[in-house]
């Protein structure tokens, strides 16, 4: 290696690019808007729910910051299909939709799950994951799978008007219901068990920068995804991402960023924990 | 007009001047001799006989003594304007009230700003309801005794003696219908309108409350009411979505099967459209009380409930033994990767 003289640890490469961490800023920021200003109506009859709506001042005003963040996640989602389309139109980039760099599920998820549940009961040894583990393809695809369902049927009840012209009423009582509960295992899945595959849990805690960074150390490639640290090294893909260590102002503000995030999607878990408890 | 003092003290008719004291009880029935009679059978009368003789009122304590006046003069304590005033001297009295174990409490403190408290108290109004208004004068009587004017049976007639147009929709209605036939348990005026706070029927807080008294005895429809946007935003405490009157009508709630219903299929989409300007046909086929788990009336919903249910099951379930699988794996790795290398031991040791 020729950067031999620094410990791995302090090399770092290349995970996300500038325009994928933007998106997920962008995603985080719609999503907590959209939770916050939404539970409460899910949970209208828990003590919590009045006021904080009350602190929004209105049921217009949570309703109009709704809207305003459904339509910034919109617009996230719909950029993120734009630049899906114009790798695989424009630049013929195919391993996007198979391999290693692609986030379509594929037999080693299958293969890998069961390994890694073996390897919580001591059954044998840790899967050599590679650029994206099977939970962080079931993140993805739940978020793609609820923008599709909750986007459409908040559509449905956003202009009841103009689709009841051509679609029959009872689609407004299912997409009342589906809108909710989707939104409730988005919000509980991603205030639980994203925060924790990808943050709280021990190895990573209190979390993972790299969404902010978009850096990853060489140590830790090598040691969670030890099937792409090999092939970077058999290609020589490694040089072509290396990268300098993530500025200390960018560590300081993913922290800030994330640890709000967190904080804020735990006590909206714990809200919804003691209206559903109740 | 004007009564010689032994016109009341007519044991003084004989006495020589300056008289002895205490002079003999005034019998007022001498001469108001069916008030007296109605006084006898009131509660006030009543609870004089079952020894509150020291706290419950009789004449004197609404009309007074030698300043006896007609209601209809302003300096009168009977006067519509002052009456609740005189009421208040025992029904707003902390030690009266526990003396005479009064059920209700103080009740000044209810009435004064209600719509027909204010309307004496702040607008003069004489017309508006006083306390004899709904209870009578003389014979006040207890609200289980049938004959009461303020028993339940009654209230619609009490209330309808001003309200004479409400009255005549409430009987137009199902509730009305119900109370007529004599049903105890159909809903009367001071149902949702209390007795003695009853508040304008603008007041958000009790346009809400309004709601969950529907709900006592609708179960079934609040319930259906909550699942909705309308139900939840009325739970969040706004007023400005639509609560069981904008669909159902207020005093004249009738049945879907009547046309003239509001919610009758002829109408509904009429209604629909007071708030939601431009609704379809198409609109108005949702159902406002729609039910998830009733697999007849919703069957649509009702599967897309039980998918979702078991969706969050199977997710939760799943990724939540994953996680607390992982969990102590996870803090396994975390030492192995803290943990210095083993150091070479020191053969000196």
């Amino acid at each position: 290696m020729t950067h031999s003289s620094v410990p791995s640890e302090q090399q770092f490469v290349r995970r996300f690019d500038s325009r994928d961490r933007i998106l997920h800023g962008l995603l985080m920021l719609s999503f907590l808007g959209l939770a916050g200003t939404g539970v409460p109506l899910v949970f209208s009859d828990a003590p919590w729910a009045r006021a904080m709506t009350g602190v929004l001042g209105s049921f217009e005003v949570a309703g109009w910051m709704h809207r305003v963040c459904a339509t910034l996640l919109i617009l996230v989602f719909s950029l993120h299909l734009v630049r899906l389309t114009r790798r695989v139109v424009l630049r013929k980039d195919w391993g996007i939709l198979w391999g290693p760099y692609s986030m379509v599920p594929q037999p080693r998820d299958l293969r890998d799950l069961l390994g890694h549940m073996r390897w919580f009961v001591g059954r044998g040894p840790r899967p050599s994951f590679d650029r994206y583990t099977y939970w962080e393809k079931f993140d993805y695809w739940a978020v793609f799978w609820g923008m599709g369902i909750i986007g459409a049927s908040g559509l449905f009840l956003w202009f009841p008007l103009f689709f009841s012209r051509f679609l029959p009423g009872w689609i407004f009582n299912v997409a009342l219901l589906i809108h909710g509960e989707e939104a409730l295992l988005a919000v509980g899945f991603i205030f639980t068990m994203h925060f924790f595959n990808g943050h709280l849990r021990p190895e990573k805690f209190p979390m993972d920068r790299v969404i902010f960074t978009g850096r990853i150390s060489v140590a830790e490639l090598e040691e969670e995804r030890p099937d792409e640290y090999a092939r970077l090294m058999r290609e020589g893909g490694l040089e072509r991402i290396r990268t300098d260590p993530p500025p200390a102002w960018v560590v300081r503000l993913g922290t800030v960023i994330g640890a709000t995030a967190v904080t804020l999607g735990l006590l909206l878990v714990g809200l919804i924990l003691y209206a559903v408890l109740n | 007009m004007g009564f010689d003092c032994t016109a009341c003290h007519a044991d003084l008719v004989s006495a020589e001047l300056p008289h002895a004291t205490p002079v003999a009880k005034v019998d007022c029935g001498t001469c108001h001799e069916s008030a007296v009679a109605a006084f006898d059978e009131s509660i006030h009368a009543v609870a004089r006989r079952n020894g509150a003789a020291h706290v419950a009122a009789t004449c004197v304590d609404c009309h007074s003594t030698h300043d006896i006046r007609s209601a209809s003069d302003p300096e009168s304590r009977t006067y519509p304007l002052t009456l609740p005033t005189t009421c208040n001297r025992c029904h707003a009295d902390e030690e009266t009230i526990a003396k005479g174990h009064i059920a209700i409490g103080n009740v000044g403190d209810l009435f004064k700003d209600s719509i027909h408290g204010r309307a004496i108290s702040r607008s003069g109004l004489l017309v508006a309801a006083n306390c004899t208004s709904c209870h009578g004068a003389h014979d006040i009587r207890k609200k289980d005794d049938s004959q009461s004017r303020v028993f339940r049976a009654n209230i619609p007639q009490v209330c309808g003696t001003c309200h004479e147009g409400i009255h005549t929709q409430f009987t137009r209605g199902a509730h009305g219908a119900a109370w007529a036939s004599g049903q105890t348990d159909a809903p009367v005026c001071s149902d949702c309108h209390s007795a003695h706070s009853i508040e304008r029927a603008d007041v958000g807080s009790w346009e809400l409350d309004t709601v969950n008294e529907c709900g006592t005895c609708h179960l079934d429809k609040i319930k259906t009411y909550r699942d909705t946007f309308h139900g939840q935003v009325t739970s969040l405490g706004f007023v400005r979505v639509a609560k069981c009157s904008d669909c159902h009508g207020a005093h004249e709630v009738l049945p879907k099967t009547d046309e003239r219903s509001m919610i009758a299929p002829g109408r509904v989409l009429s209604t629909c459209q007071t708030c939601h300007e431009g609704a379809t046909a198409g609109f108005a086929e949702y159902d406002p009380h729609a039910d998830k788990d009733n697999r007849e009336r919703n069957p649509e919903l009702y599967y897309a409930s039980r998918f979702m249910h078991w969706l969050l099951i199977g997710v939760f379930g799943f990724f939540g033994l994953h996680a607390v699988l992982w969990l102590p794996r996870s803090a396994m790795e975390r030492r192995r990767r803290h943990e210095p290398p083993p150091r070479p031991r020191d053969e000196n040791e």
